[in-house]
């Protein structure tokens, strides 16, 4: 694949981008408190008194969450760091009950991993993962129920969030949004994370920098919480035509805090480094260092889903599907499952053919998601079974496949209901071509003299007698032994 | 008969066993007693009617011979211990009328245990303090008095409405909260007991944080025997707070043997401080005297680090003090600034107006010392000072059972005395300290008089998580002492 560039006037260059990624643990209770974590529920009716920072209140760590962190630092084939610490970083805020949110620093539970990403021209691109730490979430400030007042729901804070870290390996926004992606598998393939970047459990900072190719790292800018892949994308175009822009006119990068506008198609400064907050961060003495044992790790190793890497391996060597086709299928776990009850007993070729072509067609087109299919993984497979056996072509099975999403009827009822079994008796077929023949003698010259377009011509008649239910291979067959013979 | 308020816990536990008094005989003593204890201005809030009420639980539970170990004795609480629908203030003005939806860990054990709830004892502000001075609710008096002097006297601090309370006879025994001394040396001014537990030993859920990884509940009473008791019904494990520990809490009365011969008593040579009082180093050689007679080896140790202790204290604690006193912006409870245009403003006026001048300058230097540039050289160098600190007493308890020392550079000062010198006030907790920082036990024991007639308290120090050994030496201590001496102010008299 040819390398991303931002062409200036005065030359070329090359985009440097590292992401952090804020991702909402799955689980029931608080990283530090009993509260409940449901989205959406009433403001204030999810929160303990620690989450309210009441005085003497202390945090106790939620032993699932750590579970769910280690799991994805497991799944990010990151190392897991047996002693990690709580630190508090210090800052007011009235969504920031304590005045101070507890987080990881110095010592993250999860160091450095690998993410793979599949690019569609089947190319794997690995991009570090620097490390993942635990922290937990603020509340959230509302300023529009009454003018001259702010309101806070306290229902996210104390929530459990990890931020993942990528290593500034990222070359073009198309990897930032196949980063994203790949990510979001895993996270949801190992339960940990929902993924749902409009409810706000999936958030991402974004970390750019350019530079003339071979160059060292220039001076970056942060653009903070982009809520979906598509801005991500966007941003982070926008800020390196922004910063290409003031280095060709001379200027300077000031290494700052901005955010993305998705109406502008811009970013705009926050903050800049001098008005960088000092968290003051020091080692929370409400909670000891947090110590996971090899045994429970290990455990946790072993009882680890297939991941989207290996199910992609696995597809290529046991279906002989391509990687990009593979890196499709396995992208989503639900979708990896139906292609292969799809493909059990029948041509994988042939079904991947179908799920990554009709049938991923129609839940674009209608907005339906795997789950609220009308044509489930048995129907589909009967539709291609159909295919294989010689009673439909592809090209009725693309109609039946149509009539199968509108009625959830199954693709057997619809053949025999519209007659649309394929004619593969030689007798009726020979008829019909004997037919034609007698009545184009022009036409059947004309292919004697070699004109393989007339032949092409000949096929199309056959198929218009017979209501394109033809057995295609068939009518080829007869024509070439008629007129050519 | 000696009257109900001026009894032991001991012996008023062993009158109501014996059905010689009932719990409300007992409590409306004590409610009487706080009343006439007012010109000390011990308690911040009195609850007398929930005293009365909690007695009479209480005699209901022994009728139905469901006693507890502290079943029917009123306390005093340290107003640093929140409490269920009663107001709790820490001393500050931030907390204006806080009244919390939860119950400290430590006063729920102490209600399991059958105790009864007298009031709140003032406290220094956060229980930032050495002299009780700094309390927004007004500085509490030592019901002692200097020998022909009636200028008032400060309890100490910071639990000195506590240590007031329970010297006055208006309590039987109060908690207090030690972070660099604030239990023992107020004992000391006061001519009381008070123990500072191993940290751990004790929930700190429900207390309001001054320093976290110093902060520890402990009793004040007025006999070591007390302190055991009532050391027994606060302890244990607790698993909303992650630094209590995981170890049974043993029957430390039980551990009041009389017996130590053969304990080896360090004597650290790093306390005789320059310009310690003759009358202090005289009472510390008569302890000693006291423990050897009694059948204890003095061995003499060194404690090389003692000299950082003060100064690493007085970072570490106002570090996290600065971070644990973030959240009281006027945001969710307590008091908030009337009239401020922007969210800045109402930060800064109702911290302004609601932390006092203590409160405020511990602020600014745990916030400095954590700042970017200056946290090596301040925040983690006092931690390494720490660790190093740990590892002193570590050595000393190779060669020793247990470490005797004064209680307090001094005996109890006049109100008003040292508030302009915040230097002079820290180095009340010059022997007091070392120990905080190392996290093992101590208890201030009253040993003697000063000069002009104050009590003074030797403190014995022990290994971690051996309070046991710290109450047995404490125990004979005070009975080799014999302190008889009773304060000039004693409730209901």
């Amino acid at each position: 694949m040819a390398s991303y560039r931002i062409v200036g006037n005065t030359g070329e260059w090359e985009l440097v981008c590292g992401l952090e990624i804020h991702a909402q643990v799955i689980s029931k209770s608080k990283l530090f408190s009993a509260a409940a974590t449901e989205f959406g529920a009433e403001p204030n009716s999810q929160v303990s008194p620690v989450d309210a920072g009441m005085p003497g209140m202390l945090p106790v760590i939620n032993k699932f969450c750590v579970e769910q962190a280690v799991k994805t630092g497991l799944g990010l084939r990151a190392e897991i760091n047996r002693t990690s610490v709580f630190e508090r970083k210090n800052y007011f805020y009235p969504d920031l009950p304590q005045g101070y949110q507890i987080s990881q620093y110095l010592h993250p539970l999860v160091g450095e991993g690998t993410v793979y990403l599949d690019m569609p021209d089947g190319a794997v691109v690995p991009i570090g993962i620097e490390r993942l730490h635990m922290e937990q979430d603020a509340g959230k400030s509302m300023h529009d129920q009454e003018p001259g007042k702010t309101y806070v729901d306290l229902n996210r804070s104390g929530v459990c969030l990890m931020e993942i870290v990528s290593k500034p390996d990222i070359r073009s926004p198309e990897q930032a949004g196949a980063y994203i992606r790949k990510l979001r598998s895993i996270l949801r393939y190992l339960g940990t994370c929902d993924g749902n970047m409009e409810e706000g459990s999936l958030r991402c900072d974004i970390n750019v920098s350019v530079r003339r190719t071979g160059e060292g790292f220039g001076t970056r800018c942060e653009v903070k919480n982009v809520n979906s892949v598509r801005f991500v994308m966007h941003a982070i175009e926008a800020e390196a035509n922004r910063q290409v822009e003031i280095l060709e006119d001379g200027g300077k990068i000031v290494q700052q805090t901005r955010l993305y506008d998705p109406k502008k198609g811009e970013t705009r400064s926050m903050r800049t480094k001098e008005e960088a907050h000092d968290y003051r961060y020091f080692p929370d003495p409400d909670l000891l260092p947090l110590v996971v044992e090899n045994d429970w790790v290990e455990r946790i190793k072993a009882n680890m889903p297939e991941l989207p890497d290996e199910k992609k391996q696995r597809f290529m060597e046991s279906y002989g599907l391509g990687p990009y086709d593979s890196g499709v299928l396995v992208a989503d776990q639900e979708t990896a499952n139906f292609y292969e009850q799809v493909a059990k007993g029948r041509d994988p070729k042939l079904a991947a053919n179908w799920l990554t072509g009709e049938f991923f067609g129609a839940l674009n087109r209608t907005g339906v998601d795997l789950s609220g299919t009308p044509v489930d993984a048995a129907k589909l497979g009967e539709l291609i079974d159909l295919i294989s056996d010689g009673t439909i072509s592809g090209r009725i099975a693309k109609e039946v496949f149509e009539e199968m999403w509108e009625t959830g009827k199954s693709a057997v009822a619809i053949v025999e209901e519209k007659g649309l079994k394929q004619i593969s008796d030689t007798g009726e077929l020979e008829a019909i071509i004997d037919k034609i023949i007698a009545e184009n003698p022009g036409q059947v010259a004309q292919v004697k003299e070699g004109n393989q377009k007339v032949m092409g011509w000949f096929v199309g008649q056959t198929m218009k007698a017979t209501g394109g239910k033809a057995n295609p291979k068939m009518v080829n067959e007869l024509l070439r032994k008629k007129l050519t013979d | 008969m000696t009257k109900l308020n001026e009894i032991t816990l001991a012996e008023a536990r062993d009158l109501l066993n014996k059905g010689e008094t009932s719990s409300v005989e007992l409590t409306a003593e004590h409610v009487a007693a706080v009343e006439s204890a007012r010109p000390l201005n011990a308690f911040i809030t009195e609850t007398p009617e929930q005293a009365i009420a909690m007695a009479k639980d209480s005699d209901a539970r022994r009728a139905k011979g469901e006693a507890g170990p502290l079943e029917g004795i009123p306390l005093a609480i340290k107003d640093l211990f929140c409490t269920q629908g009663v107001l709790t203030t820490a001393g500050s003005h931030i907390l204006h009328g806080f009244k919390p939806p939860y119950e400290s860990t430590v006063t729920a054990n102490l209600w399991k245990a059958g105790a009864v709830m007298l009031g709140k004892a003032n406290l220094d502000e956060f229980a930032m303090g050495s002299s009780n001075e700094s309390s927004y609710h007004g500085p509490v008096e030592n019901p002692w008095r200097r020998r022909g002097d009636n200028k008032p006297l400060v309890p100490g601090g910071s639990s000195g409405g506590s240590a007031s309370a329970v010297a006055a006879r208006a309590a039987l025994a109060a908690t207090g909260t030690d972070t660099g001394g604030s239990i023992r040396q107020p004992a000391s001014f006061t001519g009381i007991v008070g123990m500072k537990p191993t940290y751990g030993r004790c929930s700190r859920w429900g207390i309001v944080a001054f320093a976290s990884s110093l902060d520890q509940a402990g009793p004040m009473t007025r006999s070591v025997r007390d302190a055991a008791i009532m050391l027994g019904a606060m302890a244990g494990h607790d698993p909303k707070d992650s630094t209590s520990v995981d170890m049974p809490v043993p029957d430390y009365e039980k551990a009041l043997t009389g017996d130590i011969r053969g304990l080896k008593v360090g004597i650290p040579k790093e306390y005789r401080v320059e310009g310690m009082p003759k009358e202090i180093e005289d009472l510390w050689q008569q302890g000693i005297d006291w423990l050897k007679d009694a059948g204890a080896e003095p061995v003499e140790i060194s404690l090389p680090r003692t000299g950082y202790a003060l100064p690493a204290y007085y970072i570490i604690a106002p570090a996290e003090a600065s971070s644990n006193l973030a959240r009281y912006d006027g945001v969710r409870y307590g008091l908030r600034a009337e009239g401020a245009p922007e969210l800045q403003d109402m930060y800064e006026r109702t911290r302004a107006e609601g932390f006092g001048v203590e409160v405020k300058r511990r602020v600014l230097i745990g916030t400095y010392v954590l700042s970017a540039g200056y946290y090596d050289a301040y925040y983690n160098k006092a931690r390494k000072v720490r660790t190093l600190i740990a590892e002193d007493f570590k050595e000393a308890y190779k060669q020793v059972d247990v470490i005797l020392a004064p209680t307090a550079p001094s005996a109890a000062f006049a109100i008003g005395e040292l508030v302009d010198d915040p230097i002079a006030m820290y180095l009340n907790d010059v022997f007091t300290v070392p120990g905080s920082l190392a996290g093992v036990p101590g208890i201030s024991v009253p040993a003697g008089l000063s000069g002009d007639g104050l009590p003074l308290g030797l403190q014995i120090l022990g290994r971690a998580f051996d309070e046991e050994t710290v109450l047995r030496v404490g125990d004979v201590l005070e009975r080799a002492a014999d302190f008889k001496h009773e304060p000039a102010f004693v409730a209901g008299r």
